[in-house]
């Protein structure tokens, strides 16, 4: 008797179990990030403090650089308007905070994805925008040309609060050199300190010593040793726990990169509605109805296309045409050597 | 009984407001973070931390684990405001008795140096001093030896380095000096009160202090030698010293900056003091035959110290606490190392953000508690 009681039990705790389960996803359909974005009228982007070509304001206060096309892409598609984005302005070390405390809804600041990160403190990443290393950069005088010449006793400049420092020491550690870490809470003060002669080396990302050399006092005297001692996939992360506004983030990205797979491009993107391939077609929201599954109208890809342009379109703008990298190397896509290679959106 | 009530019903309801306060945020906390899954829990502080530090009174690298970077950049806080403290007291005395001074030079002098570093943000001044000395400073392949033996870089001042032998000899020998002081003063002032005779206790002191160490060099078998820094090539260009001990410029800015600001307060903290004491008193110790000296160190100091410590105090607490800015420096201070580097790392904000700021209350409260005791001996014995 009881035998039975016990099964049925279970039984019934199991549908209420798959039921809960159907519920939820329904519910999870009204996200309360979505939600709140639509009635603010403004996507929470929180972006670094300056860095060229990745999110970087001009003297009139306009953003621009590739982390930041993310979020306008993210406006164009929720809020249909690409300029609707306020920009936070965050340190290394206050970034992941002022995500979970709900400062900001996406953040876009030249962020690695690592494991500890994605799993442990309440963040989860969408994707990659920009696949780096992390390298060195020396004074060209000092006759360095490859990070097999470092000594002991070496100093380092870098950013607290980053990868960076973590993969510094697995660096000189392995290697066997002591080396003296000078890590600074702004990038500014890093470059300062590197460019006076605190140090004889400046070490981080190496989209970061390229975006930075520009700011030294001669550009010139300094060189980006050719070794990369880490991996370094850079992308937007969002809060976890709503999983609509992790996918909006995610395909926006996905767009921008796909269009590019494609052709579209900001200046062709309407006229690719008559295209005969059906995957163009469903990109520019003449067929299908891709929109739907996280509550958009079917145009929020072509609104992207349109007002921030494809992947290939931001990185031209942003960091090739400015000098940055004028190599796309990595990040180029899979059809063209690169490892740029998103799912289809279907 | 109602007398009772009336004085115990404001405090209860301060208690149960505070505790519904705390109440309120600690459950608020609590549900946020349940939603946005993070876990609460201390239990990171025995994890390997993986960073290094530039700079350690304890040996550290990456190996250890946080509690060990907590306590590296504890010591560190504690280092630079011990340092600052005291060359902000002695640079606060001179100014603040230099403002009194007939001479015009020197009174003029102390004023515009107290208007000057006490009205500037202090953040300023410290980027100044940090920048201005990374500017100022030679390269290591360029700096001048001072006395053959320091060298003043961009990369650091390098000092030589002790190395003894028999060091414990050598302590034992100061422990020895010092009780034999105390046991000296102690005799000199029955002697003082019973007869009336008085010993030249401060040589004598100072004797005590030389020739008990200096014995134990002679017959103790102690011996000191000296590691000088030696200049060492990294490349073509970059050079750094080898052996001795270095302290980062970081430090030195930092001290300095630190130093220069609070000082000006304690100069009006100390001008205050001496201007408090009456006029007539300095009259009549110097009418009952008291030499200028005495009637300082006997009559007036008493009097004005009595002023100056509680004001003093805050000073100091000002100081510790604005040691906090050097994170904008990178003196690894235990802003930067724990709420810094090792916030991030571990994405615990919430602990490591309670357990910084419960240590500086702590260290504030001690200080606290010190000058109080201090400030106890010297106020006037009710007797």
């Amino acid at each position: 008797m009881f035998k039975y009681l016990k099964q049925l039990t279970s039984l019934v705790a199991m549908v209420a179990v798959l039921f809960t389960f159907t519920t939820e996803s329904m519910a999870a359909k009204k996200s309360k990030t979505l939600k709140n974005t639509q009635k603010k009228g403004f996507v929470r982007c929180g972006v670094s403090q300056g860095l060229p070509g990745f999110s970087n304001a001009d003297a009139a206060g306009n953003w621009t650089g590739v982390d930041v096309d993310v979020c306008r892409a993210v406006a164009a598609a929720v809020l249909g308007d690409a300029n609707k984005v306020k920009f936070t302005p965050l340190s290394a070390k206050e970034r992941f905070t002022a995500l979970t405390s709900g400062e900001i809804d996406i953040l876009s600041r030249n962020t690695t994805w690592t494991l500890s990160r994605d799993a442990d403190i309440g963040l989860t990443f969408v994707g990659v925008n920009f696949y780096d290393g992390q390298g060195f950069m020396v004074r060209k005088n000092s006759g360095i040309s490859s990070v097999n010449q470092f000594k002991n006793g070496i100093s380092a400049c870098t950013n607290i609060g980053t990868t960076t420092e973590l993969n510094m020491r697995d660096f000189f550690n392995s290697r066997g050199i002591s080396y003296e870490p000078v890590a600074f809470e702004k990038a500014d003060e890093v470059v300062a300190a590197y460019d006076s002669g605190r140090c004889d080396t400046y070490t981080t990302d190496k989209s970061g010593l390229a975006a930075q050399r520009t700011k030294m006092s001669n550009p010139d005297e300094h060189i980006v040793l050719p070794e990369t001692i880490s991996k370094e996939p850079l992308g937007p992360v969002v809060r976890q726990g709503d999983s609509v506004w992790e996918d909006i983030v995610r395909w926006s990205l996905n767009a921008m990169i796909e269009a590019e797979e494609y052709g579209i491009t900001s200046a062709n993107a309407d006229s690719m509605k008559t295209s005969d391939n059906p995957a163009i077609k469903r990109l520019v929201g003449a067929e299908g109805e891709l929109g739907a599954a996280f509550g958009l109208d079917n145009e929020w890809s072509l609104r992207i296309i349109k007002q921030v342009g494809n992947y290939g379109e931001s990185y031209k703008r942003n960091i090739a045409d400015t000098g940055i990298l004028p190599d796309r190397g990595p990040n180029q896509l899979w059809t063209k050597g690169g490892i740029l290679y998103v799912p289809p959106a279907r | 009984m109602n007398f009772k009530l009336k004085d115990l019903g404001p405090q209860l309801i301060t208690v149960i407001a505070v505790v519904l306060i705390f109440g309120f945020f600690t459950y608020n906390a609590q549900i946020n973070m349940e939603n946005r899954g993070i876990d609460f829990g201390y239990g990171f502080l025995s994890q390997e931390s993986s960073f290094d530090v530039q700079f350690s009174l304890i040996e550290y690298d990456g190996s250890h684990s946080y509690f060990r970077a907590y306590l590296v950049g504890l010591l560190n806080t504690i280092l630079v405001s011990v340092i600052g403290i005291i060359i902000a007291t002695i640079i606060g005395v001179i100014v603040g008795v230099a403002r009194l001074s007939p001479n015009y030079l020197i009174n003029k002098f102390a004023a515009y140096y107290v208007e000057f570093f006490r009205n500037i943000p202090l953040l300023l001044q410290i980027f100044f001093w940090y920048f201005a000395a990374l500017r100022a400073l030679p390269l290591p392949q360029d700096a001048e030896a001072i006395f053959g033996v320091f060298f003043l870089t961009i990369k650091g001042l390098y000092v030589p380095a002790f190395i003894w032998e028999n060091l414990n000899i050598f302590f034992y020998s100061i422990v020895a000096a010092t009780i034999a002081i105390i046991v000296i003063r102690f005799q000199a002032k029955k002697l003082q009160e019973t007869q009336g005779k008085q010993i030249p206790v401060f040589l004598i002191s100072i004797g005590l202090l030389f020739i008990l160490p200096l014995l134990s060099f002679l017959i103790g078998g102690v011996s000191l030698s000296f590691e000088i820094p030696q200049l060492k090539q990294l490349a073509a260009t970059s050079f750094v010293y080898d052996g001795g001990l270095s302290l980062p410029p970081e430090l030195i800015a930092l001290t300095l900056s630190l130093s220069l600001y609070t000082a000006t307060f304690i100069a009006e903290c100390v001008r205050a003091g001496i201007q408090g004491v009456g006029k007539g008193q300095k009259e009549a110790a110097a009418s009952i035959g008291l030499t200028p000296n005495q009637v300082l160190k006997l009559v007036i100091m008493p009097q004005a110290l009595r002023i100056i410590i509680p004001p003093t105090t805050n000073q100091y607490l000002n100081l510790t606490k604005n040691s906090s800015l050097a994170a904008a420096i990178a003196y690894p201070d235990l802003v930067l190392v724990f709420a810094g580097t090792a916030l991030m790392q571990t994405g615990k904000a919430i602990e490591i953000v309670s357990i910084t700021m419960f240590t500086y209350l702590s260290l504030s409260i001690s200080i606290s508690i010190l000058m109080n005791w201090y400030n106890k001996k010297i106020a006037i014995q009710e007797k």
